[in-house]
């Protein structure tokens, strides 16, 4: 019966083996077989003894074979490994890594997200003869060994919102967050509270969450991974992979299919290991910490050995969390040096206790500590071009700003401000006092100049006459100051809703011209070119560039993308899709971050996350509002890989950093918004406006449809659907932008602002 | 007295409904050049109808193409290809095409020229009055019989509710062509009435539509 058990358990094993190398033929793989078929056929003949021996035998070949195909594993073998329903999941890891764990609001499928897990757990440690339990909250995707209603581990965004929600109750219980990566992606419905939404809202809320988080990934599919993967410490399992797209994905990009097509296995087999998503490579680039090596082939649920090495791995690193963040320097240094040499040896974390809740100035210093970690991620692969000179004296006027900044505001006005309120009490004292006392005189003479007081000409022709169009106002009369190449044509234009509305056809330098691209008939906002804002919605004259030399490069070294990004730079004249600038509007100073749609999409990739991180410190520095104008975007550059997925977290901390300094952040979206960017430092704003006929979403249509089996009705994405939704906060005409932003930079936030 | 036999023969004789596509607006046409007579033609198609149909062809009036696509599932009859390229006038015929009736296309015909249909007098929601409404929801329209200048609708149209009264022949409500809450046009059908002697004879012809109409794919 044993020896039965043994057999069966090799078929399994070489049947998992045939998955993991789908359809490629590998020799070693049809020894296995072939032997395996001829125990199989000899085996009635056996005895015993005989049938023991040639199955252990089986075993040490099987053994063997297997370590020999691990160092085979291609990155796309290794995607398979990570989708495999025998693949290790969070249960096991709750059942196998922790002593003991209660699961939150979830028994199977009745859940609000059953492919969301959520549970307080605890590891025991003995400090001499005391035992200790020490609680954590762990969280993380559930792809439950291929159970349909886990949904394979892609999370709906009410999942995510218990996962914030979760992840606020540690910090109240002041215990460490573990959560663990198994995800191929966010399930991407606009529901409230939003796919994109929500996920911003995760990555906003663990931006400064203030105890210790540990992630690790198994399976590390873009948003969705990054909605609980912001961590203090990233581990990654050896042969999981992170990336900003699956590699079917990647090659439809590629290969340029229509949906419905299915990429060649060749191609898909190539974008997997061109966008560099294995656990070395990621390790290798700096955006995970520490690799776990995992038995021969990938960890399945009985490698018991391997959950044993991931409780001490995920002990050590949440002790050296708390341990970086705790007492003086010197003796931290000394502690962490002596327990990574003590890790080496062998000990046994277990046996050594840390204490994992945090004082409040430990809690600070952790915050801290894990924005500056983000701060540096993805910085090499962003050439900055700017001439050394410059960058010394950019630094030195940096330094004078956060001076005059501190002083200006920090000091003298917190006195000024409080003499200010003073003054007016006493002046309020004063003219009610002053009034009293002149009543009588006031009186006498209204009564004798009574017939006298006449209306001066001016204020009777305001009054009367008609009113005419000042160029200052915010329409200008139709008199913009820039107006687009596309008013030249000698054309006529059709409404696309005019089968709708009736919309009659508009003549392109009207519609282009005075119109601002808006149908007269209904309202239809036709897409403008960005030069159009620069000069119509902010001061003439009032712009100021930075950072313009920061470049995009081409970091995984993709192939033919170098050429189209040389093609995107020359065509617009920048170097990166996002260009940041100082503006005016109405005199009010103010930092904007563009993303621009005419560069390959509006995509965000390292140097646009890069400048967008400059702009927000420079506003934060500056004491000035920052306004997000998304022109348009894509979503995270594909070609860039984890170094583009990364800028979600790292532009969301900026601005986490910025707005809990005080600032006002403004995200305003025209054309069509989509995926990462949204899905992140976009979408955390608390106040975002979308210029009217705009979309704003997580995924498109298409891609909707394709990986939920969910039609989309036409205009899922339009602004007032996202309005009615809660994403957004309000919609603008494009010709009322400047007015607007110019109200809502008097009406809103922000306690900082220089000019309140 | 309407032989609906006879009808329903005019129909097998000729089952298709003749559309023909003419220029909305005047322009210089354009015909794709791959649309030949015989072609089948798609119409917009989707669960919202958002996927446009089958360019038939583009009309360029002041260098603004606008495409002419096709209204219904198909056959090409006729392509006026001597317009190619030439300036047309507003209602100019471009393409006539052969939209081959359904099964519910043939009955409804049958069933409006059979009926008698009692039409929107204006624009309003219409909903019948109680006692009709509780029996059409529990036994289905065909048991309510209904007579000249019986009170059977309320038209409700911008807060006001006003009774309508019923004219025409005597009989039973055969079909319902409004639904809950929905602004109906002045002009388009509410009710189809059938006499009572009739009611047999158009259930045999409907049941004779769905079992025996061949629907050419």
């Amino acid at each position: 019966m044993e020896i039965e058990k043994q057999a069966q358990y090799l078929t399994e094993r070489l049947s998992y083996i045939r998955d993991i190398f789908g359809n490629k033929h590998n020799e070693s793989v049809d020894l296995l077989a072939s032997k395996l078929e001829d125990y199989r056929r000899r085996e009635p003949q056996f005895t015993l003894r005989e049938r023991r021996a040639a199955v252990l035998t089986l075993e040490d070949l099987f053994d063997f074979v297997e370590k020999r195909l691990e160092t085979e594993l291609t990155p796309m073998d290794m995607v398979r490994v990570v989708r495999h329903p025998h693949r290790i999941c969070l249960r096991d890891i709750l059942e196998n890594v922790y002593d003991n764990y209660t699961e939150i609001g979830s028994k199977d499928e009745h859940s609000i997200d059953p492919s969301m897990v959520i549970a307080r757990a605890y590891i025991t440690r003995r400090r001499g003869k005391r035992v200790i339990n020490q609680s954590v909250m762990v969280i993380g995707q559930e792809k439950g060994h291929g159970e349909e209603f886990r949904n394979g581990g892609s999370v709906k965004p009410w999942g995510n919102a218990k996962a914030l929600h979760y992840m606020q109750v540690a910090e109240t219980e002041n215990i460490p967050v573990h959560t663990y990566v198994f995800t191929p992606g966010s399930f991407p419905i606009e529901e409230t509270p939003g796919a994109a939404q929500q996920i911003a809202a995760n990555l906003y809320g663990m931006a400064s969450l203030r105890v210790p988080i540990i992630s690790t990934i198994s399976e590390g599919g873009s948003g969705g991974a990054e909605a609980i993967a912001l961590a203090d410490r990233r581990i990654m399992l050896s042969h999981g992979y992170y990336s900003v797209i699956s590699p079917e994905g990647a090659a439809a990009i590629e290969g340029r299919l229509q949906p419905g097509e299915r990429a060649a296995p060749e191609l898909v087999e190539t974008c997997a290991g061109r966008m560099k998503i294995t656990a070395r490579d990621n390790l290798h680039m700096g955006y995970v910490d520490h690799v776990i090596q995992e038995p021969c082939l990938g960890a399945r649920p009985y490698h018991y050995d391997f959950f044993r090495t991931l409780r001490q791995e995920i002990l050590r690193v949440t002790d050296e969390v708390c341990l970086s963040v705790r007492g003086f320097r010197p003796f931290r240094g000394i502690a962490l040096r002596s327990r990574r040499k003590r890790a080496a040896r062998g000990l046994d974390f277990e046996k050594a206790y840390i204490r994992w809740s945090l004082a409040p100035s430990e809690q600070i210093r952790l915050v801290n500590k894990r924005h500056a970690k983000y701060r540096r991620l993805s910085l090499s692969v962003v050439p900055d071009r700017t001439p050394f000179a410059k960058r010394v004296s950019g630094l030195w006027q940096e330094a004078l700003w956060g001076v005059h900044s501190l002083f200006k505001h920090g000091l003298l006005q917190r006195h000024q401000q409080k003499f200010t309120e003073y003054m007016d009490e006493v002046q309020s004292e004063w003219v009610l006092f002053f009034n009293r006392v002149l009543a009588p005189w006031r009186r006498l003479r209204n009564r004798m100049t009574r017939n006298a007081s006449r209306i001066s000409m001016e204020t009777a022709k305001q009054l009367t006459e008609l009113s005419e169009w000042d160029d200052n106002q915010e329409q200008r009369g139709g008199n913009w100051a820039y107006v687009s190449a596309r008013a030249k044509e000698d054309r006529a234009v059709t409404c696309p809703n005019s089968r709708i509305h009736g919309c009659l056809d508009l003549w392109a330098p009207d519609l282009y011209g005075e119109f601002a691209g808006v149908c007269t008939n209904c309202g239809h906002h036709f897409p403008m070119e960005y030069q159009w804002y620069l000069h119509n919605v902010f001061d003439q004259g009032s712009i100021f560039e930075f950072a313009a030399d920061v470049e995009a490069s081409n970091p995984l070294g993709m192939e033919a993308f170098e050429s189209k990004l040389a093609e995107a730079k020359q065509k617009t004249g920048h170097k990166s899709g996002c260009m940041v600038f100082e503006a005016r509007i109405n005199g009010t100073w103010l930092l904007v971050a563009m993303l621009m749609a005419t560069f390959r999409g509006g995509s965000v990739g390292a140097a646009e996350g890069e400048k967008f991180i400059r702009a927000a410190e420079r506003a934060k520095r500056k004491r000035f509002p920052l306004l997000a104008y998304v022109h348009g975007t894509a979503g995270i550059r594909i070609q860039e890989g984890t170094n583009g997925l990364i800028q979600m977290a790292r532009c969301t901390m900026a601005v986490r950093r910025y707005i809990d300094a005080g600032g006002l952040y403004i995200v305003t979206y025209d054309t069509n918004s989509y995926a990462g960017p949204v899905a992140s430092f976009l979408g955390c704003s608390p106040y975002q406006f979308g210029i009217r006929s705009a979309n704003v979403g997580f995924a498109g249509p298409g891609v909707i449809t394709e990986t939920t089996g969910i039609e989309i009705p036409p205009h899922y994405h339009n602004v007032y659907k996202a309005l009615a939704r809660g994403h957004i906060q309000g919609i603008w005409d494009r010709r009322e932008m400047r007015f607007n932003l110019s109200q809502a930079l008097l009406t809103m936030g922000g306690r900082n602002l220089y000019y309140r | 007295m309407l032989d609906i036999s006879a009808v329903l023969e005019e129909i097998q004789a000729s089952p298709y409904e003749e559309i023909v596509v003419s220029a909305p607006h005047s322009g210089e046409i354009i015909f794709p050049e791959k649309l030949f007579p015989g072609d089948e033609v798609f119409g917009p198609s989707g669960t919202w109808k958002e996927k446009d149909g089958d360019l038939l062809a583009t009309l360029i009036r002041e260098r603004n193409p606008q495409p002419i696509l096709c209204p219904k599932k198909g056959e090409i009859v006729v392509v006026h290809r001597e317009l190619h390229g030439t300036f047309v006038q507003a209602g100019t015929e471009l393409i006539r095409l052969r939209h081959f009736l359904s099964r519910e296309e043939v009955v409804r015909l049958i069933l409006k020229r059979a009926l008698h249909l009692f039409c929107a007098p204006e624009r309003a929601k219409y909903y019948f009055i109680p006692s009709v409404d509780i029996k059409i929801k529990v036994s289905g329209p065909n048991v309510v019989t209904i007579r000249d200048g019986e009170e059977i609708f309320i038209m409700s149209r911008m807060k006001r509710e006003t009774p309508l009264r019923y004219s025409g022949p005597e009989g039973v409500i055969y079909a319902v062509y409004f639904s809950h809450a929905q602004n109906v046009d002045a002009g388009q059908p509410l009710i189809g009435v059938c006499p009572p002697y009739m009611v047999k004879q158009v259930e045999e012809v409907v049941m004779r539509v769905q079992t025996e109409w061949k629907v050419r794919e």
